[in-house]
């Protein structure tokens, strides 16, 4: 039978009629053969044969059959008539003595995806699943998932399920495998469904046919026995123990399978029990062995040892040695063992591990050596003791000259300088000596980012600076915003000699730049500088947070849910199955089962493993974070802020704190202090004398609720913001029929906010509560309405926060009584001219005096607590012993104060002067730094 | 009003997504069940129909020049046009080794192995365990090895049908049907000269016709009535040593791969225990499934009734903790000068461990520094050769000879202006030892029972270079 090469030209089958019975198979064989791969080409001639094909259905030789199958499975579809044709056949086959022939027809039965005919099939299946064969049930059973695949209600009508849940209980295991099989693949489909009910008395069955089935079978029990959550931790040990002996398995999968059915229910068991202990044992060396099996295999391994490793770091501390990268190992199971290595990294392995390392970085793959100096860097965030040899390795590397190296080298030592600020800046000048081989973003910008970080001690900071300004337009988006940070850096830190250049950048980001980065974050530094340098100097050179000790850790909850999918492709890739896997949208996330100690009953059971969840290390998520970006803090946003999503740190920072007082000076306005009076507040149900014209206000969506848990998330944002007076009662109860009023006045993420408190001291309920504001002084009026929409019950109180803006028409009110105050640092920095002049310019009739008692400040926490409320120091002095502090602000409505604040040392009264065109107001400042002060 | 805006908008979103028949389809879907409450979820429940029922979907044979030369779906035909995701691959890949082995394309993921020269690629579609995949594909090439003899494009080719049957066997419907190779001859007769005249000249086939009868009882791996004149069962015991020394001849890392194959010619159902003198050296081990895991856990012996003909028995694993001897050191010094475009180096090879033992077979291999343009060497033993465009030198030694040690030194030329290599290249050592298990591992007996005839036995010993590698 030569048919070998010839079999993919098609010619022989214009013949096919005229062929005797025995040699038509062969050209059958052809046929199918070319069936799959020249389907189309083949079409019209196969068309005539196939009522012969079908009579040959009918014959005796077993092989001519199966071509006949092979041959129907194929074409069914766009024949379907032929098909129709072969039902006859399909059930008497069913019925054949032979049990063979029986599981082939039914085998086929179930490929044929043709309507019509699986009707027609039902029968034959439910026959064939009760067949006294197994070899034949274990068919029939893969035969309705393929059913259920075509004509999923149909197989349900039918009543097929059930027999599937039957074959459970099968004596042969490996029907029982199939059965498991199928039963998971239509569970797959129906995510509600739980069609494969696993009770004890199933999951015992399993067990029972695990140690017997072939070992694909084996796979599929493990997997569906991982999907149980047993009882208790005496019956996840009992499965353990079960189970344990598929780690000796040869068959890689089944090994993996085992694993994840260990490590899921390892979260059972107590952790300090023998058992525990001997099953961490038992998991090390299976995954060692996996290690040594051909490199694809391998490469699964490592992906899942890596979950493995950062779920249960202590089951592969001791082998760190069989990661260690072998000479001819495939490109992508060097790159997985380095990043194994690194975690399993510690204090007793780091002088080997290193040596390695070293070793790798003059190796030929460009990508690896990369990854082993990056990874030299990592260690030494990670291991503090190594972080000298670390550095000093590294500075090897650089002596090599070598240009990947050292510009890789470049950016993992920024990492340790954010790590170990001040300790290895005398490799500084190592570093830039290597400055122009720098040609990469990513160098580029570690090198810009310690020279502005160290200009203090790099002499000539503001040359090596300037010099990369030359091609500014040229770099990429991260170099252009790390060297605009470094120059504005570089200039507070130097501000005599670098203004030109402060300049020059500034002016390229904002004005030659098409990105809206780059100049946004040009136009923040340019106002910040302008406004008030002190701000600046706080906000750019900030004390950065540490970074963490792990780098491109898994996020806890997600790390959870890959252990639960160990050995899928979802393990590979690191990413939940929803997240790639097409039509998956409907599959369960799975979780870890929760260990059910009297301790523990309080977690809820979609939370992981308590454990886990508590001494899990913190994420440094893999985003870019635009805002601490902002912050200059380079590297990413801050860490060490424990228990929430790397989504929700970079919220808080955005509220807490940072960009708040960044802005502050541009978008919100400090208030503080007294209570208002321009504003009348009018429970319409309530018949109120003095509310002139009472406007009803309609619904607002927004609910007090919201606003309390705004104020919640932005808690530091309050700390930070300034002074809040405590409220005051503005309308006492017997003025407004029981309605008691107190409020006051608050500044958060920039904006005003009028926080009240309605108390109802009348016997009857109150609703409809509305505010208007008179027009005031200050402008000032409500953004939103009042958000209070439900009754206000008696001797109920409750809390609003009405958001307040100052655009509002503005009226010079008598008294001028509310004087709190948005305030604005005089236009240049560092002018103190500007500071005299405006002195000198005002009247000295304006000039008032007042003496601020019993105040025990020095001069600079009291300059610190003003500018937490807007108030800005812009020069001090020291006349005869005395701190004179010359400070400015400006009220929303534009008129600006200068005071001189006079604080002699041991005297706890101070002297303020202020001076202003509009003398009435100075009362008011008068008594809001006395509030200020005294706070 | 909002119901339909419902529709609308998922509708909109939809068509944006996937392409317009199924849009239809989608369409009709929301109206049956709108009152529900999984609207969103529903363009999904279609795609679940379609793709849960398979675990491998297609398999593609891809030879080095990166032809696909055969092609097996078993549901669907999936266009070829698939591999190119994969060739994709291989071309940023510089070698065919370095090729990932799952790759992910929009609508598929390709699993592959490289074997032979050959890329046996599959196709999935659904969340699978890629080591199931992976696994099942080995399976494949080994049977294709243990049918034809080897696995090349050629062989396969010239047994394309008796390929496809087999491929048609192995598989149903992407599930794993018969895998066993004891399991498959019943079904499908390896092919043999004799056989294939016969065939064509009388019509017969190389189809069986009865049930094979290992496919369903609980030891598939063994068919029933088998029968010899000769019973003979003979074990070798092979260890690899993988080690990793660094230039001062230390030993970084070490360990041993051993693996028992076994040939088994017994008539009947025999059952057999084999135990070894010093069970406790090996740290971990994996079985064939016929071996009683029970038995080994009690009393640390491997019993089991054997498959017919050549098979794996275990594989063990002696890591680092215990002490792995090393054969053979080496003594190199590879250096290049920082001018005149030149280098030197100087080979030493000596014994080590070897129990008393003769190293055979030894040959030393070092991938150079791509700018290194020839050797002059000399050897004191065995020849050398220095392949050009690979930049690799390999020298065959042969037997160590402890007396006089051989020696390999002369000068390296370089790429004139290219600045001297930066990479230090590194030696791999191959060897073999015959009659030691360097382990020290020792089969101490092994007892037959439920057949009563007279078998003979052997255990043969030898350990080889796995992974030896001389860093420099």
């Amino acid at each position: 039978m030569t048919v070998g090469k010839d079999v993919r030209y098609p010619t022989l089958i214009l013949s096919f009629n005229s062929l005797n019975q025995e040699k038509y198979y062969l050209y059958l064989i052809i046929i199918t053969i070319n069936l799959q791969s020249q389907l189309f080409k083949l079409n019209y001639k196969i068309k005539n044969c196939s009522k012969n094909v079908v009579n040959c259905m009918q014959t005796d030789n077993l092989e001519l059959k199966k071509l006949v199958y092979l041959y129907l499975m194929n074409y069914a579809k766009s024949q379907p008539d032929m098909a129709i044709m072969a039902v006859n056949s399909f059930v008497k086959d069913c019925e054949d003595p032979n049990p063979l022939i029986r599981a082939l027809a039914v085998r086929t039965m179930g490929c044929i995806r043709v309507d019509k005919i699986t009707e027609y099939l039902c029968e034959p299946l439910r026959k064939c699943l009760k067949d006294e064969d197994p070899y034949v049930r274990k068919t029939a059973a893969v035969c309705v998932a393929k059913l259920h695949d075509i004509n999923a209600q149909m197989v349900e009508d039918q009543g097929f399920l059930d027999s599937l849940r039957d074959l459970i209980a099968d004596s042969n295991p490996m029907v029982v495998a199939n059965a498991v099989a199928a039963l998971s693949e239509i569970s797959e489909s129906h995510p509600n469904s739980n069609l494969l009910d696993l009770n004890p008395q199933n999951i015992n069955k399993l067990l029972t046919a695990l140690n017997e089935c072939t070992e694909w079978g084996q796979i599929f029990i493990l997997d569906c026995l991982s999907n149980y959550n047993p009882k208790d931790e005496r019956e996840a040990q009992s499965i353990c123990e079960r189970v344990t002996p598929r780690l000796s398995h040869a068959n890689s999968a089944v090994v993996l399978s085992a694993v994840k059915v260990l490590m899921k229910f390892l979260e059972l068991l107590p952790k300090d029990s023998d058992y525990y202990n001997t099953l961490l044992k038992k998991l090390s060396p299976p995954l060692v062995t996996l290690l040594s099996g051909e490199p694809e295999v391998q490469y699964v391994a490592l992906r899942n040892i890596n979950l493995i490793v950062q779920k249960r770091p202590e089951i592969l501390k001791q082998e760190i040695k069989v990661f260690f990268v072998k000479y001819n190992d495939p490109i992508y199971v060097k790159l997985e063992k380095l990043d194994i290595m690194i975690r399993l990294a510690s204090q007793a392995n780091i002088a080997q591990v290193l040596a390695e390392l070293k070793e790798y970085a003059t190796e030929v793959d460009v990508d690896f050596v990369r990854k082993a100096v990056r990874a030299i860097g990592r260690c030494a965030i990670k291991v503090e003791q190594s972080a000298e040899r670390c550095v000093s390795t590294l500075l090897d590397l650089i002596q090599t000259k070598v240009n990947y190296v050292v510009q890789e080298a470049i950016v993992v030592i920024r990492d340790i300088f954010r790590k170990y600020p001040n300790k290895y800046e005398s490799i500084i000048a190592t570093l830039c000596e290597n400055l122009d081989s720098l040609d990469e973003p990513d160098a580029r910008a570690a090198m810009i980012w310690i020279v502005g970080e160290y200009a203090e001690r790099i002499d000539n900071a503001d040359e090596l600076l300037e010099s990369f300004l030359e091609g500014f337009h040229d770099e990429s988006t991260q170099v252009q915003l790390t060297l605009l940070t470094a120059i504005v850096k570089l200039f507070l830190k130097k501000p005599s000699e670098t203004q030109e250049l402060v300049q020059k950048v500034l002016s390229l980001a904002t004005q030659d730049s098409d990105n809206p980065d780059l100049r946004d974050r040009g136009y923040i530094y340019w106002r910040l500088l302008s406004t008030d340098p002190v701000t600046a100097k706080e906000v750019v050179l900030s004390e950065k947070p540490l970074i963490s000790e792990e780098t491109d850790l898994i996020e806890p909850t997600l790390l959870d849910e890959l252990i639960c999918h160990i050995g899928s492709l979802a393990s590979v890739y690191h990413k939940p199955p929803s997240a790639f896997v097409e039509g998956s949208h409907g599959v369960h996330r799975k979780h870890l089962p929760v260990q059910h100690s009297s301790i523990d009953t309080g977690e809820s059971p979609v939370s992981g493993g308590p454990a886990a969840a508590m001494d899990q290390p913190h994420v440094i998520p893999s985003q870019g974070d635009l805002l601490g970006d902002l912050l200059n803090l380079d590297l990413g946003p801050p860490v060490n802020v424990p228990q929430v999503s790397s989504m929700q740190m970079g919220a808080v920072d955005l509220l807490g704190g940072g960009l708040d007082s960044l802005l502050g000076g541009d978008l919100g306005g400090g208030v503080g202090g007294s209570p208002a009076v321009g504003q009348n507040f009018i429970p319409s149900s309530v018949p109120s004398t003095f509310a002139p014209s009472p406007t009803p206000a309609p619904a607002a969506a927004v609910s007090s609720g919201l606003n309390d848990l705004f104020e919640l998330s932005t808690g530091m944002a309050i700390t930070t913001g300034g002074y809040i007076a405590p409220k005051a009662v503005w309308l006492p109860a017997v003025k407004a029929k029981g309605l008691e009023i107190s409020g006051t006045f608050s500044r958060r993420q920039g904006h005003m906010y009028m926080d009240m408190t309605f108390t109802n001291k009348a016997l009857q309920h109150m609703t409809d509560f509305a505010v208007q504001f008179n027009k005031n002084s200050f402008g000032m009026i409500p953004t939103s309405p009042l958000p209070i929409h439900t009754p206000l019950m008696p001797s109920q109180s409750i809390e609003a926060s009405l958001p307040l803006n100052t655009i509002g028409p503005v009226m010079k009110m008598d008294p001028l009584n509310n004087l709190q105050v948005k305030t604005h640092t005089l236009a240049q920095w560092g002018k103190r001219q500007v500071f005299l002049a405006t002195w000198k310019d005002i009247p000295n009739e304006n000039e008032l005096q007042y003496q601020i008692k019993e105040c025990h400040l020095n001069a600079d926490t009291v300059s610190g607590k003003l500018q937490n409320n807007n108030i800005y120091t812009i020069a001090k002095r020291n006349v005869e012993g005395q701190d004179m502090l010359y400070q400015s602000l400006k009220l929303t409505n534009g008129i600006w104060i200068l005071a001189e604040l006079r604080i002699q040392p041991g005297n706890p009264n101070y002297t303020l002067s202020l001076k202003c065109r509009a003398p009435e107001v100075s009362q008011y400042v008068y008594q809001m730094y006395d509030a200020v002060l005294k706070n | 009003m909002l119901y339909i805006k419902t529709v609308g908008a998922i509708f909109f979103r939809f068509t944006y997504g996937l392409t317009l028949y199924d849009g239809i389809y989608f369409c009709l879907r929301v109206h049956r069940s709108a009152g529900g409450s999984s609207v969103a979820l529903l363009p999904f429940w279609r795609q679940c129909w379609q793709s849960a029922a398979e675990m491998i979907h297609s398999l593609f044979l891809i030879n080095p020049t990166g032809d696909v030369f055969l092609e097996k779906h078993w549901k669907s035909v999936i266009s070829r046009s698939v591999c190119d995701y994969f060739f994709e691959a291989r071309e940023k890949a510089v070698t065919p080794e370095n090729v990932a082995p799952v790759l992910q394309t929009p609508h598929h993921y390709l699993i592959s192995i490289y074997r032979g020269k050959l890329f046996f690629l599959s196709v999935v579609q659904t969340e699978v365990s890629p080591l199931f995949v992976i696994e099942f594909l080995h399976r494949v090439a080994d049977t294709f090895q243990d049918y034809f003899g080897e696995c090349s494009e050629t062989i396969i080719n010239d047994n394309m049908v008796v390929v496809y049957e087999l491929l048609e066997e192995m598989l149903d419907n992407g599930f794993p049907l018969a895998t066993e190779s004891s399991v498959l001859k019943e079904l499908i007769k390896p092919p043999n000269i004799l056989r294939s005249v016969v065939n064509t000249l009388t019509g017969g086939s190389n189809v069986g016709s009865s049930l094979p009868t290992s496919h369903l009882s609980t030891i598939p791996w063994r068919r029933n009535g088998v029968k010899y004149t000769h019973n003979e069962a003979y074990f070798d015991v092979i260890e690899e040593i993988d080690a990793i020394v660094d230039k001062s001849g230390m030993t970084v890392f070490a360990e041993i791969q051993g693996v028992v194959e076994a040939c088994v010619r017994l008539s009947g159902m025999p059952d057999l225990t084999l135990s070894f003198v010093n069970p406790r050296l090996l740290d971990d081990v994996s079985f064939h499934p016929c071996v009683r895991f029970k038995r080994w856990e009690s009393e640390r012996v491997l019993s089991f009734i054997p498959p017919d003909g050549n098979f794996t028995l275990m594989t063990y694993h002696v890591s680092s903790q215990n002490l792995v001897s090393i054969p053979v050191y080496v003594k190199q010094n590879i250096s290049f000068f920082d001018s005149g475009s030149s280098g030197r180096m100087d080979i030493t090879v000596g014994p080590k461990q070897t129990m008393g033992k003769t190293v055979e077979g030894l040959s030393v291999t070092i991938h150079m520094p791509k700018s290194v343009l020839t050797v002059d060497l000399t050897a004191t033993q065995g020849n050398y050769t220095y392949d050009l465009t690979a930049k690799v030198l390999v020298w065959d030694i042969g037997k160590l000879n402890p007396q006089k040690l051989p020696t390999l030194q002369g000068s390296l030329s370089i790429q004139a202006g290219v600045p001297k290599p930066v990479e230090n290249p590194s030696l791999n050592i191959d060897l073999k030892i015959e009659q030691l298990a360097i382990s020290g591992i020792k089969v101490s007996r092994l007892d037959l029972f439920g057949e009563k005839y007279k078998t003979f036995k052997g255990v043969k010993y030898v350990t080889k270079a796995g992974n030896f590698q001389v860093r420099t």
